[in-house]
């Protein structure tokens, strides 16, 4: 494995170069939908359960699934894939951003009110920033997915450390299939401390 | 003046409000007061509008507050609910700065007031200004409450349950402290707890609510003195007398010349006090350290 690397820097960097902009890109559009979506939903209780309910569908459909659906529709390469990751960002960041707004401080909210903030003030000014430790909690959630999805990207055509496994597999290159397969893992579990320590670190502040 | 005519509210599980008339001359204090779910929130929550009433008129400071925006109406009348609802994620200042920060005021004269008022309800600029809401105890997160809702001097003032959350030691002093200070800035007041002995002390009247109608409405020794139906007299208590003469001072009733062995009283002591003490030592006669001595007949008589 490590003699693969030694062998092919240049593809093992494209496919992480790569997964990295497909991640990011993902997890930016989906927080830029889950984020505007929750605001809009956090004053509709009836309209939010049934969002809630569908999100929570979305997240339990497997990836593959999704990925295999978007197929037809959307077709191949980068763009397709973007789309789906962020099909699935949303659902944690949506749910934990809801449920945060949702819980905000009630004695808060209602000074607030109380004291002449407009809903939109108060949605702003008062509950998002209350909510903001549980829509980190749902970012983190949607990252380490996010970067563990990309993986699945190679199936239509979206490049990324997929690509080392499936190509991999197709040539029983073990090395480069373990090489591809070590580097998903690490960098889920790298997205996974490295949102952690932000978490902590800006909680403590 | 705060001066509601009519008000309904009907909510949907019942209790709401109905016909309500009540007025609070300026500068006075009215405590609502009555069982739990007898409407007296609710009365408190339509005067800034957090309740929409189905009928009525509300008029505060002489204007229609049902013809005004109910936004800017809110700025214009100081909120205070229980535990304070500071905002956690706000420092000190900027919790007591968010009224003046709503109505635009700049940066200078926001400092200004904000230092202002916070030495106003008795806590240091210097050293609270910075601070988080959980660093702060019940009592100072409370004055901090209070503050805020004085930040831009609403002429009108909605205490809801506002020393509920504090320890009862000190209690009583952030009462006497709050009391002053609303007797000194004049400020018309409506005050829901359901403390008999807070809405006595603090209350320049009573209104007494069951069920949402108003039962009676008249100052803390009238009410105590002669309340209106046994409904009445039993939310005030058994030891309602003796709650009367805590209103009452031994410079309030006429005493003796002649004096009486025994540790004389301060004339500020008030004649529930006076009484105890004589209870305590078994005499019917209590030296005053002003001169002269009160007698048991004379607090009787105050009745």
């Amino acid at each position: 494995m490590i003699g693969w690397l030694r062998d092919h820097p240049d593809v093992f960097l494209e496919a992480l170069g790569q997964h990295l902009a497909l991640s990011a890109a993902g997890l930016l559009a989906g927080v830029a939908l889950a984020l505007p979506a929750a605001l809009l939903l956090a004053r509709r209780p009836v309209l939010a359960g049934w969002v809630s309910g569908g999100a929570g569908v979305l997240r339990t459909l497997p990836s593959l699934a999704v990925l295999a659906a978007l197929l037809p529709l959307l077709g191949v390469g980068f763009t397709p894939s973007v789309v789906a990751l962020a099909l699935l960002a949303l659902p944690p960041v949506l749910l934990h951003a809801l449920v945060g707004l949702q819980g905000a401080e009630p004695a808060a909210v209602e000074a607030a009110r109380g004291m002449g903030f407009t809903p939109l003030q108060s949605l702003l000014r008062v509950e998002l920033p209350l909510a903001l430790p549980q829509v980190f909690a749902g970012l983190r959630t949607a990252a380490v997915q996010v970067v563990s999805g990309a993986a699945l990207a190679t199936f239509i055509g979206g490049g990324g450390l997929g690509d080392l496994v499936t190509q991999g597999m197709a040539l029983l290159d073990t090395a480069q299939l373990l090489a591809g397969g070590s580097a998903i893992a690490l960098l889920a579990l790298g997205t996974e401390a490295g949102f952690g320590w932000l978490q902590r670190r800006w909680e403590r502040a | 003046m705060i001066e509601l005519r009519g008000i309904t509210k009907a909510w949907p599980g019942g209790a709401g409000v109905q016909a309500l008339d009540l007025s609070v001359p300026e500068g006075e204090c009215c405590a609502l007061i009555g069982p739990s779910g007898c409407g007296k929130t609710t009365t408190l929550r339509l005067v800034n509008r957090l309740v929409e009433p189905d009928a009525g008129s509300i008029r505060i400071t002489g204007q229609d507050a049902l013809a005004q925006d109910p936004v800017q109406l809110r700025r214009g009348i100081g909120y205070v609910i229980q535990e304070g609802g500071l905002f956690p994620h706000r420092r000190v200042g900027a919790n007591v700065a968010v009224v003046p920060a709503l109505l635009g005021w700049d940066a200078a004269r926001t400092r200004a007031r904000v230092e202002e008022v916070l030495a106003l309800v008795g806590l240091d600029p210097a050293q609270y200004r910075d601070r988080w809401p959980h660093q702060l105890s019940g009592g100072e997160r409370q004055r901090v409450g209070v503050a805020r809702a004085l930040a831009a001097d609403p002429p009108v003032l909605l205490l809801d349950e506002p020393f509920g959350a504090v320890d009862p030691l000190r209690r009583a002093q952030l009462q006497q402290e709050v009391l002053a200070l609303l007797k000194r800035l004049r400020k018309t007041v409506l005050l829901v707890t359901h403390d008999v002995q807070e809405a006595v002390l603090l209350g320049d009247s009573l209104a007494l609510m069951r069920a949402g109608r108003l039962v009676q409405h008249a100052a803390p020794a009238e009410m105590l003195a002669r309340p209106a139906d046994g409904f009445v007299a039993d939310f005030l208590g058994a030891d309602r007398a003796l709650t009367r003469l805590g209103l009452f001072r031994i410079s309030d009733v006429p005493r003796e010349a002649a004096s009486v062995p025994g540790e004389a009283l301060p004339e500020a002591t008030t004649l529930r006090d006076a009484l105890s003490a004589m209870l305590e030592r078994g005499v019917t006669a209590l030296p005053v350290a002003e001169g002269g001595s009160l007698t048991l007949e004379a607090v009787l008589a105050s009745r």
